[in-house]
């Protein structure tokens, strides 16, 4: 997966393909803890994630996830750092690496942002692919953004859809690719006003439901629910799937300076 | 009826506040003052079948678990990746507690002491909120050592995954959680006798256990008597695709499919109409117009040559091909193998380029025979049924769709041999004299734009 293997027409390997493969070595040899180097930050979350399991073994995925956060991507590097403090071989760890389609494999620069475009069915019947195609172009040249075409992400009520560094946004059209590099490249939270997380339940009951409740009481926001509109702003929403409309930055800005 | 959808949208239904201000826990307390086999023949009584996709009886399931000291384990399979399904998202994402008390009773039925939830790892914002939940549960006492005072306790670990469909097969996912690649196992022996760390497992989807504290609150004989006979209950139905209000819908099992599609979702745009349609997720065989009438519960679907399966209808409007969307479904499958099992891994990746022979105009409708036969030959071939859930669309598609097809490939084959012969009258052969060069020549051209593959074969 790593490396392209180069192919003949008919599919068989070109000789040859396998000559970076250094068979004297063993592959089945767990690094010296003794004399690795390993990022203390990486050393911590691996151990914590360890602890949490009855076999450490099963911390194997958090700790690539770990990893590949700290390196950019699950590189010889960064394998065999985890492979050092897990007490796994990195061919192990190579195969699991391999196996999973969050977990990069070929290089890519730390901190980049990942952009997953689902082009499964749900998302292709409703343009998913020419949107892809609009964000490939979208961030070329870019090189700390990554464009991928990915499965089915399960947001199918938001298709087209796409998730950019886990914050899923949608419908998207092909206009908003180049929002979504810009947003990247400024800093700024990507398509705000297109974030799953503030849409409400397609449910028409449901939506009626909510319109009744309450207000809850004043409290403090969370750290998940900071960013989630205030009050009032989510529950007259015209049609049972609309988007929530989002404050304006300077709206945004003043209300947060009331409390 | 809304059970598990009731006031959804109630600003801030994820916080513990929130939650029990509208009764949240107290099936919990009502459950942890029964004894576990209470708690097991009220989940038995309500006859709640598993939402994930087999439909297995929840109750039953629980009961193959052995009694006894052992170390026993839950698994929320929470690694919702069946295309066209987003229940399970919106559930954890708006109301993380009511899984965390469906996990708590259901392990206090069982008698298990140990939780794990397996969550996709590309719903993150999800997974974060349920890191949030489980927190507050903690700190409340509903989780850890003997939780509100009773002889139950439980610890509970949110683990989160890296993508891979597979790892939403139980089996795959077992492996997955301890570690090592998700490849299915052979089962038996099955998870409930050998599971994770090779104890006894009960595995069971995330609505399946947003259900339960639902049915402890009602009463499981009472909860039976919502939907059909034999598909009790109520189901959230992710509907997606060609319609016009997408999303997840709460209905009572048994309503007709037409109202959900129709009704609900608003049917597909102006002045389309429905072409087919998948009932459970792309892995259910395909249904036509025709079969709208049909009620959506377990038995009917089977009936009908179907499944429910996750309770995703994927809707497809007549603006789009027959080919164009198995060619999506049979590339995700070749792409989500994992590889083990031969009938798989090959008969995905052979339906992927038959497909592409039809695309590029070199198929004739005997290609049609020779794919559906493939898929035969994956059906009950494998350790688990990935394969299967290619084979059974993609039949019943050439099936159902045969003509559409045979014309897909006629017209394929006139657009090839079109498109040769320009490529022919553009490098000016088609003036020359019909010798021995020029015929080499121009089948070069016809094979280009027959679409053969140039070069090497990328890698995937």
């Amino acid at each position: 997966m790593s490396i392209p293997v180069p192919r003949f027409g008919h599919g068989s390997r070109v000789p040859g393909w396998d000559e970076s493969v250094d068979l004297s070595k063993d592959p089945a040899v767990v690094p010296d803890p003794e004399t690795t180097p390993v990022l203390p930050e990486l050393r911590t979350a691996i151990t914590e994630a360890m602890a949490k399991y009855p076999d450490r073994r099963s911390a194997v995925i958090p700790a690539l996830h770990a990893a590949q956060q700290l390196h950019g991507w699950c590189s010889p590097a960064a394998i065999t750092q985890v492979a050092a403090v897990m007490q796994l071989t990195p061919a192990y760890l190579t195969s699991v690496a391999t196996f999973y389609d969050m977990l990069e494999t070929e290089p890519e620069p730390k901190g980049h942002h990942d952009v997953y475009v689902c082009t499964n069915i749900s998302c292709s019947l409703r343009g998913a692919d020419e949107f892809f195609d609009a964000m490939i172009a979208a961030a070329e040249g870019e090189e700390n953004v990554h464009v991928r075409s990915f499965e089915c992400l399960g947001a199918c009520d938001i298709a087209p859809m796409a998730s950019v560094d886990g914050e899923y946004v949608g419908p998207l059209d092909t206009g908003d690719a180049e929002r979504i590099v810009a947003d990247l490249r400024d800093g700024r939270p990507v398509l705000k006003a297109k974030q799953l997380r503030f849409r409400k339940s397609a449910d028409p009951e449901v939506a009626e439901a909510a319109s009744d409740f309450s207000p809850p009481p004043p409290q403090a926001p969370r750290p998940d629910t900071a960013a989630l509109p205030q009050e009032g702003e989510t529950l007259d929403r015209p049609g049972p799937s609309a988007p929530i409309e989002m404050p304006t930055e300077d709206a945004a800005e003043h209300e947060g300076d009331k409390q | 009826m809304k059970l598990l959808f009731d006031g959804i949208d109630e600003p801030g239904l994820n916080t513990l506040e929130v939650y029990e201000r509208r009764g949240g826990y107290d099936s919990l307390r009502k459950a942890l003052g029964m004894a576990p086999e209470e708690v097991l023949a009220n989940i038995t009584d309500s006859g709640l079948r598993g939402r994930g996709g087999a439909g297995f009886r929840m109750g039953q399931k629980a009961s193959f678990l052995p009694h006894g000291d052992i170390d026993k384990y839950l698994v929320c399979n929470a690694d919702e990746s069946e295309p066209g399904t987003f229940k399970d998202r919106e559930l954890i994402q708006k109301s993380p507690h009511m899984l965390l008390e469906g996990i708590v009773i259901a392990s206090w039925a069982a008698e298990i002491n140990r939780a794990f939830i397996y969550i996709r790892g590309e719903y993150a914002h999800q997974a974060d909120i349920l890191e949030a939940a489980i927190a507050e549960a903690r700190e409340a006492g509903y989780l850890g050592e003997q939780i509100l005072g009773s002889d139950h306790s439980l610890t509970l670990v949110l683990h989160r995954g890296a993508g891979a469909y597979i790892c939403g097969e139980e089996t795959g996912l077992l492996d997955s959680l301890e570690g090592k690649r998700g490849n299915p196992r052979l089962k038996p022996p099955f998870p409930a006798i050998e599971g994770l760390y090779h104890g006894p497992t009960l595995i069971n989807n995330v609505e399946t256990l947003c259900t339960v504290p639902h049915i402890i609150r009602m009463g499981g004989e009472e909860y039976a008597k919502l939907g059909t006979e034999t598909s009790t209950g109520t189901k959230v139905v992710s509907v997606s695709g060609d319609v016009q209000r997408p999303g997840n819908y709460e209905v009572e099992l048994g309503i007709p499919s037409r109202e959900l599609i129709y009704g609900l979702a608003g049917g597909p745009p102006e002045g389309r109409e429905v072409k087919l349609w998948f009932p459970g997720g792309s892995s259910s065989p395909v249904l036509t117009d025709a079969d709208l009438d049909i009620p959506y519960d377990f038995d009917s679907m089977a009936k009908a040559g179907s499944m429910l399966g996750s309770g995703a209808i994927i809707v497809v409007d007549d603006s789009h091909t027959v080919l164009e969307v198995a060619m999506k479904l049979a590339k995700f499958y070749a792409h989500e193998s994992c590889g083990k099992c031969v009938p798989c891994r090959e008969g995905t990746n052979w339906t992927v380029k038959m497909l592409q022979r039809i695309q590029s105009g070199e198929a004739t409708p005997m290609d049609l025979d020779i794919m559906a036969s493939v898929q035969e030959q994956i059906i009950g071939n494998c350790l688990c049924v990935l394969g299967d859930a290619m084979a059974m669309p993609i039949g019943s598609m050439i099936e159902k769709f045969r003509d559409e097809l045979e014309a897909e490939i006629e017209a394929a084959r006139e657009r090839a041999d079109a498109a040769a012969l320009t490529d022919v009258v553009a490098l000016g052969f088609a003036d020359e004299q019909p010798d021995d060069s020029g015929a080499a020549r121009s089948s070069e051209a016809g094979g280009r734009a027959g679409g053969k593959p140039e070069g090497p074969i990328p890698v995937h």
